[in-house]
């Protein structure tokens, strides 16, 4: 039985062993893990960590009197020992659990206990030799940014800072906590922030909007070390006053925060370790910095420079100060804003060359239609085009930067189809809107929680919380098993069609009830070939079922919580994962194990998508923020802030360049994948939106939503007025114009059904589905 | 204001009793106040923890309801054993109890008595989750088929009605209409910087599918018809079809127009059906009425207080009809009085100035008080109690003097009934009692002694109601504004006018035209109603003008073509009875109007 007020202090044991575990996929030099490889890494705490967690607790609570009694400006000193305690804690926890392996790694890496600076730097270097091309992933990431931060500002202040940042990479509950010790009089923190509060009043107008972003870090940290040194009627009154004053889509952080009043209440809130844990990340120019500088030094006021040195990252850059509405753009995230420089990495959006595939020009049936054979002809051209345009591609990835999996006859068959289909498709566009056809599930008596499409469009799967999962054929083609083996027996192995032959017709049906899971199913996914589905569900679990038996062939645990969304690779074979523990998991569909852990988020993980060249993954959370991982080494390459409420929708354009998610804010977002930058903003729905989809050729983008809508807005314009000029790029400033009337192509309302899936077909047209709640 | 709500959300904990309560029901007597204090608290913050976890699992569920299930799944994830067995049938499956001080909420678990369960015959199996295609759009375009939503929700048409003027270039009034016909679609005028827009009026055109036409002209038929399942049937489809709105003007104009005729014919049987249709037109939610109640309102009004609603004054009730209208009327002024149309002041106008001519007849009196009587006991208070002692003296120089005419003496007795009935309950709650019969003869006049009686009745029945309502928990009748036609005679004839089949067009396309140009000179819509012989009637032909023009503002004149056809329509239905109907004026004119 697990504690569950651990929770906490688990996670950050598991991002240790999941660095750790990167280093080893790293050195497989990027391609598949073998199973061997990936049994001598079964120390993957995840699961069997939990276990002793108890032990853990107790031992902590020992070593935590006073860690860092010390208070002051001078944060350095006691930097050092916080540090090491917590390394020793960490050590202390593996050995006891007879994790000999990874004591010994984090030894190497670590080294003897020395000063503290060595040690920060010896980590990020073990990251950066452990990792081939790890700079960016967990840890790594964070030192460098740390070592570029020394960089950018060369104040003292800023390297001071440095120091104590160190310690955050593993915390510890306690540890953590600690650093929340008496540091002034609780009566006077109301002072300190209505100080800086005048102060920033006062300040120049074109300061005063960056200054701002402060209040909200300012006010929870101050109000969580109230709470946390027993000033509870401090607290609340601390909070009555300010938390008025808060930008209003922080509203359920500060729902969050406003329960917990008493100490005790700390060690199991996750939101508010991560909190913790957690820099909080601003961008403020230099000018507005250096003006809260003086006036914080001026004023001798410690209290609010020291949590802004510990819990802070200020992002400084050189120019002006932004605006309110640039602002507002881009923060709403559970830790402030990406930094500039996560979103600094090469990503490679451009698409994969399509294989070569000779169309069969034997086509009879084809020739006689067109008499002229003109389509013929066009045919073979375009296709010849289309693969000299990509070839050409400077940002696709290469062909063999993942291993992809050889495509099949029927692959190939499926492809041609394709390509047939995509000659006969409409054209979209503003003055040519799709035509969208609605499945209603009827009777699913609120119980429907996932839908998927296969790609051709010829089944739907739907996921509901009777934990059971339905496919259903929309075509006359009913579904079909495989034959039992005593069947098989006795048919002709030699005749021609032995693969009729083999499929049982007696128990043919429109729909198909797949049985398995024992909790509510979020996630469901069709691969590619139609083969298979993967359901992800709160029991814990993703399982992959074939379609040809109609069994669950794989039941893939890692998450130990609900997987709240799963998704195939365009090209199969991989499928990836991501639920309440925060991780998303990539899998191949032959290892049991995961081949990725990409963590980082700080909340749930909500939902999932592989981009169309399969080389990443984009997940959204609950902390409010999208990253993009790249498959090949499980590093972070972008993070993407500005939506207000968990993301629920996810949606690559055909071409891999842009990327839209939607959130419960009801509002779409557009992101240029290349620069990391935020391109557009869609607003009009009222309620959460839980699909978005583009059409086949990037023309139009629906999204639907709770409110009982679909909505079509104009993405090639969206995307077309976009000119992104080198500082902006740079800067990271983006500039939303209040475009989204002119671009909403038209809102169809559903008979109270809400839109959860989109789909377009092969031909551009738009299906939609939800169930009905009468 | 969200201040407020968050310092709600950062104080609100479990009182202790209920710690004390729990800890009671689990055998723990004597609990500690401070232990309580410390234990609310601390169970607060879980629940609400768990409450945010369930939130979590409602979203992923894509619900908007939160289940017992998604707290099972929060407890789950808390690694805390879930609460089996808690799927509750009802909404809020508590009981309240009280007893010893103390007020209790219980989750009642009845023993159950297991033979009971295996006798009981299996409850039906539900149905089983299908799977049903339908357009949503067809290049854009949502088709109108009952698996789409009605066109237009009441917002829509309230925008379409209040801010009608958008902005379009000049030259493109054509792309902007067409544009607007795909529902929804904002006309996506590119070019939004450009100068020289003009706001205009976009031309909304009513047309009306072929089905539409049948179910106007069925359900019109059915409402004026002779068979009383049909039109009750018709009325609640009335009151209850989402998909009206398209064919809102047309009943709209059907009903004015009827009321026009009839009024003229006394054909009191019809009056009665078409105000029952404005009632169930004004009880569909569906419906945005604001952009027609320059129809409805003066057909209504004139169903209160015209002179003559029925061939036999003497004889026939038109007194319930009256009555009914004029619930009617209160019940619009409520709904749709706003600062801006005044409706309820201009309605009270004018019938304090009707009433309170000399030369008014009984009948349009009679009116006129229900009228203002029925908006409520404030107007009650200040209109018309301060003339009881007036009206009193009416009534009686009607009642004892010399025998004028029965009709006059028959509505002097309405009058006096409907001033009784109405004054008593609004006396009864501002005069101190006793009541004593003389006070009253002094303060109210010929009124008095009777008004005293019934203040005196009026006052037990309070007492006694309040004493029910504290004994039993809560009954509430509502009293329902219900009408149906009583009179035999006329019923007969009715019947006898069940419509023809109306040959329908095969497209009726109503362009209501653009403010600025008025292509068809249409003459003032009450043209066929205002036949005014006595001087005192101009002043409320006055007011009616009035209220088109206000209420016109946002709405041009009636549209021409729909009078036609309504009328068209009418007149066949009429056509057995008289025919002569349209053209009223060489006939008796309504006193008021």
């Amino acid at each position: 039985t697990h504690d569950l007020i651990l929770h906490g202090s688990c996670f950050p044991f598991l991002n240790l062993a999941h660095a750790h575990f990167i280093f080893k996929m790293a050195a497989v030099q990027g391609g598949l893990a073998d199973t061997n490889e990936e049994k001598d890494i079964k120390t993957e705490p995840s699961s069997d960590g939990f276990g002793n967690n108890n032990a853990n607790d107790g031992r902590v609570l020992s070593t935590s009197p006073g860690s860092s009694a010390s208070a002051g400006i001078n944060k350095s000193a006691t930097g050092a020992p916080e540090d090491q305690q917590t390394l020793l804690a960490v050590l202390q926890f593996l050995r006891k659990n007879k994790l000999t392996e990874s004591v010994e790694i984090l030894r190497r890496e670590a080294g003897l206990p020395e000063d503290s600076p060595e040690l920060k730097g010896s980590d990020s270097s073990g990251a950066g030799s452990g990792g081939a091309a790890g700079s960016g992933d967990k840890e790594g990431g964070d030192a460098s940014s740390l070592l570029s931060r020394v960089t950018i500002s060369s104040s003292a202040v800023a390297q001071t800072s440095s120091v104590t940042a160190a310690g955050e990479d593993q915390p510890d509950v306690n540890v953590v906590l600690s650093a929340y010790n008496q540091q002034g009089d609780p009566p006077l923190y109301q002072v300190y922030y209505s100080g800086l509060k005048k102060f920033i009043e006062s300040v120049l107008d074109c300061h005063r909007a960056e200054l701002s972003q402060l209040f909200y870090p300012l006010f929870v940290h101050m109000y969580l070390e109230l709470v946390y040194n027993n000033h509870e009627s401090e607290a609340k009154a601390f909070f009555e006053k300010f938390s008025g004053d808060q930008e209003c889509y922080y509203e359920d952080d500060l729902r969050v925060l406003s329960s917990l009043s008493k100490r005790e209440h700390m060690r199991g809130n996750e939101t508010l370790m991560d909190f913790r844990t957690s820099k909080f990340v601003l961008r403020i120019s230099r000018d507005s910095y250096q003006l809260l500088k003086r006036h914080l030094q001026e004023r001798q006021n410690n209290q609010i420079w020291n949590i802004i040195q510990e819990h802070l990252y200020i992002d400084i850059f050189d120019g002006m100060p932004r605006s309110k509405g640039q602002i507002d753009a881009m923060s709403g995230s559970l830790a402030g804003e990406g930094k500039r420089e996560a979103n600094k990495a090469k990503v490679y959006y451009g698409l994969l060359k399509e294989p070569e595939i000779e169309l069969p020009l034997d086509d009879e049936d084809e020739e006689a239609e067109n008499e002229e054979g003109k389509p013929k002809k066009k045919k073979p051209k375009k296709d010849s085009m289309g693969s000299k345009s990509k070839k050409q591609d400077p940002n696709a990835p290469s062909q063999t930067r993942i291993p992809l999996p050889e495509l099949k006859d029927s692959d190939k068959l499926d492809k041609i189809m394709y390509m047939k289909e995509a000659t006969k498709r409409i054209r979209l566009g503003p003055d040519n809107l799709p035509s969208i056809c609605f499945y209603s599930f009827l009777n699913a008596y609120q119980g429907l929680t996932a839908v998927d499409f296969t790609d051709d469009s010829s089944l739907i799967a739907g996921g509901f919380a009777d934990s059971t999962v339905r496919v259903w054929s929309v075509t006359p083609k009913k579904l079909r098993k495989v034959k039992s083996a005593a069947d098989l027996n006795l048919i002709d192995k030699e005749s021609d069609d032995v693969l009729e032959r083999i499929m049982d017709e007696k128990t043919a049906s429109e729909s198909k009830i797949l049985y398995g899971h024992s909790g509510p199913v979020y996630g469901i996914s069709f691969s590619p070939d139609r083969n298979y589905l993967l359901s992800s569900s709160e029991d814990g679990t993703v399982r992959l079922w074939s379609l040809q038996t109609f069994t669950c062939l794989v039941g893939y645990k890692g998450h130990n919580y609900p997987v709240w969304d799963t998704h195939f690779s365009p090209h199969g074979y991989y499928f990836v994962s991501g639920g309440h523990d925060r991780v998303a998991r990539l899998w191949a569909t032959d290892h049991y194990q995961p081949l990725r852990m990409f963590s980082g988020h700080l909340a749930d993980v909500t939902c999932t998508r592989f981009h169309p060249n399969s080389n990443y993954v984009a997940t959204g959370s609950s902390d409010r923020t999208i990253r993009l991982w790249d498959v090949l080494n499980g590093n972070c390459v972008r993070i993407f802030t500005g939506h207000k409420g968990p993301i629920h929708a996810l949606a690559f354009s055909p071409n891999g360049k842009f990327l839209a998610s939607g959130a419960t804010d009801g509002r779409v977002l557009l992101w240029d994948i290349g620069h990391g930058l935020m391109i557009g903003e869609l607003k009009g729905h009222t309620d959460t939106i839980y699909s978005l989809r583009f059409s086949r050729d990037g023309e139009i983008l629906a999204s639907g939503s709770m409110d009982n809508t679909v909505r079509l807005w104009d993405a090639m314009k969206a995307f077309d007025d976009l000119e992104t000029d080198d500082f902006t790029a740079a800067t990271g400033h983006v500039h939303l114009q209040d475009n989204s009337q002119e671009l909403l192509l038209g809102t169809y309302m559903s008979k109270s059904t809400p839109v959860i899936h989109l789909h377009f077909t092969r031909r551009n047209l738009l299906l939609a589905t939800g169930a009905y709640n009468p | 204001m969200a201040e407020e709500r968050r310092q709600k959300q950062c104080s609100v904990s479990l009182p202790t009793e209920s710690m004390k309560a729990m800890a009671e029901s689990v055998g723990v007597g004597q609990l500690q106040e401070e232990s309580c204090a410390a234990l609310s608290e601390e169970v607060s913050y879980r629940i609400k923890e768990i409450a945010q976890d369930a939130l979590k699992f409602m979203r992923h569920g894509k619900r908007r309801k939160l289940t017992t299930n998604d707290i099972d799944n929060a407890l789950k994830l808390k690694n805390v054993e879930p609460l089996y067995g808690f799927q509750s049938q009802e909404f809020i499956p508590f009981r309240f109890a009280s007893g010893g001080g103390r007020e209790l909420y219980f989750y009642e678990e009845k023993e159950v008595d297991l033979s009971d369960i295996i006798n009981t015959p299996l409850p039906r199996v539900p149905l089983d989750v299908s799977l049903k295609a339908h357009w949503l759009s067809i290049e854009g375009v949502q088709p109108s088929i009952p698996e789409n939503p009605p066109p237009a929700p009441k917002e829509q048409q309230k925008v379409e009605s209040t801010e009608p003027l958008k902005v379009v270039k000049p030259g493109q009034e054509e792309e902007g209409t067409i544009q607007g016909k795909s529902q929804g679609a904002t006309p996506a005028d590119g070019k939004g910087k450009d100068k020289g827009l003009i706001r205009l009026k976009p031309r909304s055109t009513h047309e009306l599918s072929v089905e539409q036409q049948l179910y106007y002209k069925e359900i019109t038929e059915a409402c004026v018809g002779s068979c009383e399942a049909k039109r009750a049937e018709a009325l609640q489809s009335i009151a209850t079809d989402p998909g009206l709105y398209q064919m809102l003007p047309r009943f709209s104009t059907f009903i004015s127009e009827g009321v026009r005729v009839n009024v003229v014919q006394n054909n009191l049987a019809l009056l009665i059906y078409l105000m029952r249709m404005v009632k169930a037109l004004m009880d569909n939610p569906t419906l945005y009425l604001e952009k027609y109640l320059h129809e409805l309102i003066p057909a209504v009004v004139t169903c209160i207080v015209s002179k003559q609603l029925c061939l036999r004054p003497d004889v026939d009730n038109h007194w319930a009809l009256r009555d009914f209208a004029a619930r009617l009327m209160a019940q619009s002024c409520k709904t749709f009085s706003t600062t801006t149309n005044n409706i309820q002041s201009r309605i009270t106008k004018t019938f304090t100035k009707s009433w309170l001519d000399d030369k008014t007849q009984w009948t349009t009196r009679y009116g006129c008080i229900a009228g203002l009587a029925e908006l409520g006991p404030d107007v009650i208070k200040t209109l018309i109690l301060p003339r009881l002692t007036v009206e009193g003296a009416r009534i009686k120089a009607v009642m004892e003097g010399p025998v004028v005419s029965n009709i006059d003496k028959i509505g002097a007795d309405h009058v006096q009934s409907l001033l009784l009935k109405h004054c008593a309950s609004v006396i009864a709650k501002i005069r101190p009692q006793p009541d004593n019969m003389e006070q009253y003869r002094t303060d109210y006049g010929y009124l008095g002694p009777m008004l005293c009686s019934h203040v005196m009745k009026a006052r037990t029945q309070a007492a006694l109601q309040a004493q029910q309502v504290n004994r039993t928990t809560l009954t509430i009748t509502q009293p329902r504004p219900t009408l149906t036609v009583s009179q035999s005679g006329l019923s007969g004839s009715a019947g006898s006018r069940t419509p023809s089949i109306i040959k329908v067009p095969s497209s009726l396309t109503l362009m209501t035209p653009r403010p600025g140009t008025p292509s068809q000179p249409s003459p003032p819509a009450t043209k066929y109603i205002v036949m005014a012989t006595s001087a005192g009637a101009s002043s409320t032909q006055q007011v009616f003008q009035d209220f088109h023009s206000v209420l016109h503002s946002s709405h041009p004149q009636g549209s021409l073509s729909l009078i036609g056809v309504t009328l068209n329509s009418m007149n066949l239905h009429l056509q057995p009875h008289r025919s002569l109907a349209l053209f009223p004026a060489p006939l008796q004119p309504c006193s008021l109007w």
